[in-house]
């Protein structure tokens, strides 16, 4: 039987692989892909402790998640094409309209 | 056993393709392996005995949310060609900082005493999930669908076609 930790760990792995993705890529549809893996190692936490500990509530934490991260990410993909269709580029070091 | 056996094979599929997903050079590879880590994560809920999660993970996931994003790589990129190809910077900066909160969180989660058996089910999860997410959560829910209907009309806006 594998215990509480070994999900844990599982999700730390992926949830930092995520965050090395958001570090380091260029591209913002890459930096999204980043961000999904990371809310994804949260969903595992969630649902892992809601197991262990015998109660749903975790676990209805998850529904919510996932469909936050889905309006997130059809949001975020909505900005991308916009700006996309303002810049023509969707690297984000090009991705300077805040600066003054 | 056959629980052990699964969790690391599921754990080398999720981690493997979460490392190709950050390290592909085809933006378009990225998000299909995407696809299969987030397979590997319904995977996971099922070890953990939640199969409607699984589903859900799937639908929702799998299904939706690497759709759009190809749909949006379609959008502003060339499917085929080398403009499709990203690339990434500051590697070492990056690398750093993710093996440091790796560790630091593994090292946290491995002083704590945590649970090494799960309490045995006593009702059918699902059951138990419909019934709490549609009495205690059910406000909750109803702003989740306020907060959806609220994306899919901002996404909609954003992505009109130009006047």
């Amino acid at each position: 039987m594998m215990g509480l930790q070994a999900y844990l760990t599982l999700a730390a792995v992926v949830f930092g692989i995520g965050l090395f993705g958001v570090a380091t890529r260029r591209n913002t549809i890459g930096i999204l892909l980043g961000i999904e893996l990371m809310l994804n190692a949260v969903n595992i936490n969630l649902v892992a402790f809601a197991r262990y500990s015998g109660s749903e509530v975790g676990m209805v934490f998850t529904i919510f998640a996932i469909c936050i991260t889905v309006s997130e990410a059809a949001m975020g993909l909505a900005i991308v094409i916009l700006l996309f269709r303002i810049r023509r580029t969707v690297m984000a070091d090009h991705l300077d309209l805040l600066k003054g | 056993m056959a629980e052990t056996l699964a969790f690391w094979s599921l754990a080398i599929v999720l981690v493997g393709s979460a490392l190709a997903v950050v390290l592909s050079k085809n933006l378009f590879h990225s998000v299909l392996w995407l696809a299969l880590a987030l397979t590997g994560t319904a995977g996971v809920f099922l070890l953990l005995e939640a199969e409607f999660l699984a589903a859900v993970q799937l639908l929702l996931y799998a299904g939706g949310i690497v759709t759009i994003v190809v749909f949006a790589i379609v959008v502003t990129e060339r499917l085929i060609g080398e403009r499709i190809s990203q690339t990434s910077r500051r590697i070492t900066a990056g690398a750093v900082t993710s093996i440091a909160l790796v560790a630091l969180v593994v090292n946290a989660i491995m002083q704590q005493p945590l649970a090494t058996t799960r309490p045995p089910l006593t009702a059918d999860l699902t059951r138990t999930l419909g019934e709490s997410v549609l009495t205690r959560f059910v406000l909750p829910f109803e702003l989740l669908g306020v907060l959806m209907l609220a994306a899919m009309l901002g996404a909609v806006y954003f992505a009109r076609p130009e006047d």
